[in-house]
C-alpha cells in the first residue's frame, strides 16, 4: 500500500497541527511564568524573572516538592517488590486464579480515580487511620504496583528460563540465581517500570485529594488550592513550568534505556 | 568452584534448597506480599466502600448508620438529576473517545508508516513528553486560556468571534487535550506491528490504498483504538477536577465527590457503583478484541 503525494501532505499538515495543539497550552504558561505583571492576561505587557524568585522562596512550594519527592520515593519502592513478585508468580507459575490476579492488578488503574479514591477514604476514616503521608503513600503504591507488573511481567516474557537453569546448574543457589542472573536482565524493566512509577506519583491529584486530609500538601495538591486564590497565580505558572521541564527527565532517561535494548 | 561446599549447608543455602525442591512453596511465598497489599489496601478498601452504600445515613450528624437498607439505591435509581448526570458523563466520555481517535489517527500513522526512522523516533518523544507533564497544569492552563482576555480571545477578537469561554464545550475540548496522547500511542503500537508483507499482498491481490486501508489496516488497529479507548473512558469517568476548573457542568465523579463532602458516605458510595458497573462491563467487553494484548 502506497500513500499518494498528497495524502502524504494530508497526513504531515495533520500532524503537525495535532502537535501545535499538544504543545500551544505548554508554551503560553511558560510565557505566563516571565509576566511582568500579576495580571493573567494576553499579550504579556513586559517580561520579569521576579515570580521565579519568589517562587524559589515560598515556603509551601517546597514543602510540597519534598513531600512529593518522598510520597513517589515511597510508593515505588513498595510497587516496585509488589510488583515483581507478582509479575514472577504469574509468568513463571501456572495456578489457581492466575487470571483473576492479572485482573486484580490492573483494576486499580482501570477503574475511575474517583471511586478510588472515595474507597480508600471511607476505608481509612472506618478504621480510624489519620490523614497524612502514609495514607497518600498508601493509595500511590497500590496503583503504581501495575506499573512495575507490566514492565517486568513484558521483560520475562522476552527472557528465557535457560539462563536461570544454566546458573543453578552451576551451582549456584535460589540467592546466587537472583542477585547475578535475573536482576541484571530484569535492571531496565525495574528502571523504567520505576520512572513510570515515580511520574505517575508525583503527578497524582484525583486519588490525592482524598487520601491526604489538611495537613500535608505534595505538588498537585498544592496547585490545586493555589489555582483558586488569583493573587497565587503568577507562583503556579513557575511551578507549572517546572513540573513541565521536569517531564523531560523520564522521557530521557527512557529513551536512553530503550536506545540501550534496541542495541 | 572452592566456596560453594563451604556454602552448602548455611541456611540461606539449605532454605534456597528447600524452595527448589518445593516450588509450589515457592510461589506461595512469591504471591503472598502483593496479594495481601491488593486484598486489603485494594480489594477490602472497595469492599468497605460498597458495604457502606447498604448502610443509612443520619442527615443531622452526617454519620453512617449500621443499618441494612436498600434506600440509597433507591434514590440513585429514583432521582433524575443521577440519571441525567450519568447520561451526560457517558455521553461525554464516548465523544472525547471519537475525538481522540481522530485526531490520533493520522499522527500516529504518520509515525508508524510515513516518517523516517530519525523523524519517528522524534514524534515519539513529542507525543510522550506532554503525557509526562503534569496533569493539573495541563488543565490550569487552558483554563488561563479559556477564560476572559485570555490567548483565545486574543485569537479571535480579529474575526470579529467570541472565545468559547469555560463550559461543556471547553470541558470537551480540555479532556481531549488530557487523553490525546493515550489514544496516539496504542493506536502508533498497532500501526506499527502490521508486517509490511500483508499490505503487499493485499496490493498484489488488487486492492488499492482506500481498499487495503479499510480491509486489512483499520480491522488490525481496532485493538489498539479499544485499548486507548478504555483509558479515554475510565479517565473521564473517574475525573472530578477539571469539570470544575474548566465548566460549570457536573459529571459523575462530581457528584460522588461532593456527595462524599456533605457527609454523605452511603449515598456516595451507591452513587459510585455507577461508573464501576459501567467500567467493568466496558473492560468485559474490551477483553474480547484482544485489546488488553495492546495496554
Amino acid at each position: 500500500m502506497t500513500e499518494s503525494r498528497w495524502l502524504r501532505i494530508g497526513l504531515w499538515a495533520a500532524t503537525l497541527a495535532v502537535l501545535a495543539f499538544v504543545y500551544l497550552p505548554l508554551v503560553v504558561i511558560a510565557i505566563y511564568a516571565f509576566n511582568a505583571s500579576d495580571i493573567q492576561s494576553w499579550p504579556i505587557p513586559g517580561v520579569s524573572l521576579r515570580w521565579f524568585e519568589r517562587a524559589l522562596a515560598d515556603g509551601a512550594v517546597r514543602q510540597a516538592f519534598l513531600n512529593s519527592v518522598i510520597a513517589a520515593t515511597a510508593a515505588t519502592s513498595i510497587a516496585l517488590v509488589l510488583g515483581t513478585l507478582a509479575a514472577f508468580a504469574v509468568q513463571r507459575f501456572r495456578f489457581f486464579g492466575r487470571e483473576i490476579i492479572s485482573f486484580v492488578v490492573i483494576l486499580p488503574i482501570a477503574l475511575p480515580g474517583v471511586v478510588t479514591g472515595v474507597a480508600l477514604s471511607a476505608t481509612f476514616t472506618t478504621l480510624g487511620i489519620g490523614f497524612g503521608m502514609v495514607t497518600i503513600v498508601i493509595g500511590h503504591a497500590t496503583f503504581c504496583v501495575v506499573i512495575a507488573y507490566n514492565n517486568v511481567i513484558a521483560r520475562l516474557r522476552r527472557t528465557s528460563r535457560s539462563l536461570e537453569e544454566a546458573s543453578m546448574d552451576l551451582g549456584a543457589d535460589t540467592w546466587q540465581t537472583f542477585r547475578h542472573v535475573f536482576l541484571p536482565s530484569m535492571r531496565g524493566a525495574l528502571l523504567s517500570g520505576g520512572l513510570l512509577a515515580f511520574a505517575l506519583s508525583f503527578d497524582e491529584v484525583i486519588v490525592t485529594n482524598f487520601t491526604a486530609g489538611a495537613g500535608v500538601d505534595t505538588v498537585p495538591l498544592w496547585v490545586l488550592s493555589a489555582i483558586q486564590r488569583p493573587n497565587a497565580l503568577p507562583v503556579v505558572n513557575v511551578v507549572a513550568v517546572a513540573l513541565i521541564l521536569l517531564s523531560v527527565i523520564p522521557v530521557y532517561i527512557a529513551q536512553r534505556i530503550g536506545g540501550r535494548a534496541a542495541r | 568452584m572452592t566456596t560453594a561446599p563451604a556454602r552448602a549447608s548455611g541456611p540461606a543455602r539449605r532454605f534456597a534448597r528447600l524452595l527448589y525442591r518445593h516450588p509450589r512453596l515457592q510461589l506461595r511465598l512469591l504471591l503472598a506480599a502483593p496479594l495481601l497489599w491488593l486484598l486489603l489496601a485494594y480489594l477490602g478498601s472497595l469492599a468497605v466502600l460498597f458495604a457502606n452504600a447498604f448502610f443509612r445515613h443520619d442527615s443531622f450528624t452526617g454519620r453512617v448508620i449500621f443499618e441494612f437498607t436498600l434506600d440509597n439505591f433507591a434514590a440513585v435509581a429514583g432521582t433524575e438529576v443521577y440519571r441525567t448526570i450519568t447520561l451526560r458523563t457517558i455521553g461525554l466520555a464516548v465523544l472525547v473517545t471519537l475525538v481522540c481517535t481522530v485526531l490520533a489517527f493520522p499522527i500516529a500513522y504518520t509515525m508508524a508508516r510515513v516518517a523516517s526512522p530519525r523523524i519517528r523516533g522524534l514524534l515519539v518523544i513529542a507525543v510522550l513528553m506532554p503525557l509526562w507533564a503534569s496533569y493539573l497544569v495541563k488543565v490550569y492552563a487552558w483554563r488561563t486560556m479559556l477564560l476572559g482576555n485570555g490567548v483565545l480571545d486574543w485569537l479571535f477578537a480579529p474575526f470579529g468571534v467570541n472565545a468559547p469561554g469555560i463550559g461543556e464545550g471547553a470541558l470537551l475540548l480540555v479532556f481531549t487535550y488530557l487523553w490525546l496522547p493515550y489514544m496516539i500511542l496504542p493506536i502508533y503500537a498497532a500501526l506499527e506491528r502490521i508486517p509490511e508483507s500483508l499490505l503487499e499482498a493485499s496490493a498484489d491481490l488488487g486492492g488499492r490504498t482506500g481498499m487495503t486501508f479499510r480491509r486489512v489496516v483499520l480491522p488490525l488497529v481496532l485493538p489498539g483504538v479499544v485499548a486507548g479507548s478504555i483509558f479515554t473512558f475510565s479517565l473521564t469517568l473517574g475525573d472530578y477536577i477539571t469539570p470544575q476548573l474548566v465548566s460549570n457542568t457536573r459529571l459523575i465523579g462530581n457528584a460522588i465527590y461532593d456527595t462524599l463532602g456533605v457527609p454523605n458516605l452511603p449515598l456516595a458510595a451507591a452513587i459510585a457503583t455507577i461508573p464501576v458497573i459501567t467500567i467493568v462491563a466496558y473492560l468485559l467487553l474490551a477483553r474480547r478484541t484482544g485489546a488488553f494484548e495492546s495496554l
